[in-house]
């Protein structure tokens, strides 16, 4: 045998890029604002934190623009946690996103969160040795981003609501769409292609596979353990918390309690003793009682 | 026929639960310690190393677990799960197994933007490369003498077996090379 007995380290595949989202499954991604908020993320059992100057529902009562974090708030966070640090660029704003790969950010959301900086253009995600997720309300929209090189999706949902209707909506759309493929003859697929507005390839691979050929998780609105068992069940195989957990009464006990229901999302009995005396959760907002301007979720192209 | 189990607290135990299928043994989700009673081997998946051990912790299936080991069952770890079964991690003081006889820092090579494939080679699994696929690795900083070296990279271990505990610091189970795995069976199967 060679004196050498490995090759050179290959850097930023895909492979390894959706390894990452591969690894957070069955986890809660937690977001905080301080570098105490991801300590206690991080001992609840959180697989990941995104680290944020507001969370969604503050960002829904400062108004204004709402952009990409004091890269000082997101250095301090790395420091403060051993778990992966994930970070929020605005819709198409790449310049963002290469500060936020400079950081060293485990994973960029490219966020309807944030005021989009580009109203037809999402960032080209191939080009960024970072993994990036990106928001979605259906099986069209998540082959798009996959398209541009996501290497997760999630769930849109109504951020900064503690509401969960449109979390379900976008996870059932996604997932009545994927049955749909599996059931079309593959001479439909092309028109299907077309009227999803999502690549040939990945609708193809949808269709022969019955999933996203990357991990699909939960976002927007989940507030409860029991919000987080019922997205589970529904099909996502990771939750992100936002608002839920830091605008609750207890947060350490609640992100413990949303940790367990991840992994326990189909044991009734189990989530009935994790769902008990956690405080108040966030209050919320309805999200039908939202104007067609405070949406967030219409944002992405 | 075998029944292996595979930790499903959290982490890419489905990727796990897909190769042994194919490999065609009964697999089944450990998520507590009654799970633990009808498995012949149990793997222990990558994913995030401080949220495994909290679980195991919380949900009493720590001791009971280590027990099974320390009494001979098969286990195989990747990557958190090698950090689990580590007697020590670097400046840490996560819950674990503490089985296997190694001193782990996590993390080792660096953040996302480090992670990396790379071909590595293990005279013990044949002579073709196996790609290796290494994410937030953690390195073996020590190794004890009663652990056997399979693979290194860049001359630190990152196949090791020490009696009836596999562990890998890279994924096997992302890759298309089932050798690892089979492997891993056939100390079951002993």
């Amino acid at each position: 045998m060679n004196e050498k007995t490995w090759s050179r380290r290959q850097k930023s595949t895909y492979r390894e890029k959706v390894g990452l989202a591969e690894m957070l499954k069955g986890g809660v991604i937690m977001d905080v604002v301080t570098p105490e908020q991801a300590r206690i993320a991080e001992n609840a059992g959180a697989v990941s934190v995104m680290a944020l100057e507001r969370v969604p529902a503050d960002i829904r009562t400062h108004g204004g623009v709402a952009r990409m974090s004091d890269p000082k708030i997101i250095r301090d966070i790395q420091e403060a946690v051993s778990i992966p640090v994930m970070a929020k660029c605005r819709i198409g704003h790449f310049a963002e996103a290469q500060i936020l790969q400079a950081l060293g950010v485990d994973f960029i959301d490219e966020s309807e969160v944030l005021t989009p900086a580009d109203d037809r253009f999402h960032v080209n995600k191939h080009q960024f040795k970072v993994p990036f997720v990106c928001g979605c309300r259906d099986l069209g929209e998540a082959l798009r981003r996959i398209g541009e090189g996501a290497a997760m999706i999630r769930t849109k949902g109504e951020a900064g609501t503690g509401d969960i209707i449109e979390a379900v909506r976008h996870m059932r759309n996604v997932m009545d769409g994927i049955k749909r493929l599996t059931s079309l003859p593959e001479e439909e697929l092309m028109t299907e292609a077309k009227n999803l507005g999502a690549p040939y390839e990945l609708v193809v691979e949808v269709a022969r596979t019955g999933k996203l050929p990357v991990p699909n998780f939960s976002a927007g609105g989940i507030a409860t353990p029991a919000d987080a068992a019922l997205m589970m069940q529904l099909g996502a195989e990771a939750v992100f918390v936002g608002s839920g957990i830091f605008k609750s009464d207890n947060p350490p006990k609640r992100a413990r309690a949303i940790v367990e229901a991840v992994t326990y999302y189909n044991d009734p009995e189990k989530l009935a003793e994790i769902s008990m005396d956690l405080g108040e959760p966030m209050s919320g907002i309805s999200s039908a009682q939202l104007e067609e301007n405070q949406l967030l979720a219409v944002r992405g192209w | 026929m075998a029944t292996i189990g595979v930790l499903s607290l959290q982490g890419d135990f489905a990727k796990h639960e897909y190769v042994l299928k194919h490999l065609g043994v009964r697999v089944v989700k450990v998520r507590s310690k009654g799970d633990l009673e009808e498995v012949n081997g149990l793997v222990i998946p990558g994913g995030e190393s401080t949220t495994i051990g909290k679980l195991l912790k919380r949900f009493d299936i720590l001791e009971d677990l280590k027990e099974r080991i320390e009494k001979g069952m098969p286990v195989f770890g990747t990557c958190a799960g090698m950090i689990i079964l580590a007697k020590e991690i670097e400046g840490d003081n996560q819950p674990k197994l503490g089985i296997l006889d190694i001193t782990v820092a996590r993390n080792a090579y660096g953040r996302q933007i480090e992670s990396f494939e790379a071909d590595i080679f293990s005279p013990f699994l044949g002579t073709k490369p196996i790609r290796a696929v290494f994410i937030r690795a953690p390195q073996v900083v020590r190794i004890g003498k009663d652990v056997e070296i399979l693979a290194s990279f860049e001359e630190k271990p990152v196949l090791i077996q020490q009696k009836n505990i596999l562990s890998a610091s890279f994924h096997p189970e992302l890759t298309e090379d089932r050798r690892i795995h089979k492997y891993f069976l056939s100390l079951v199967g002993k």
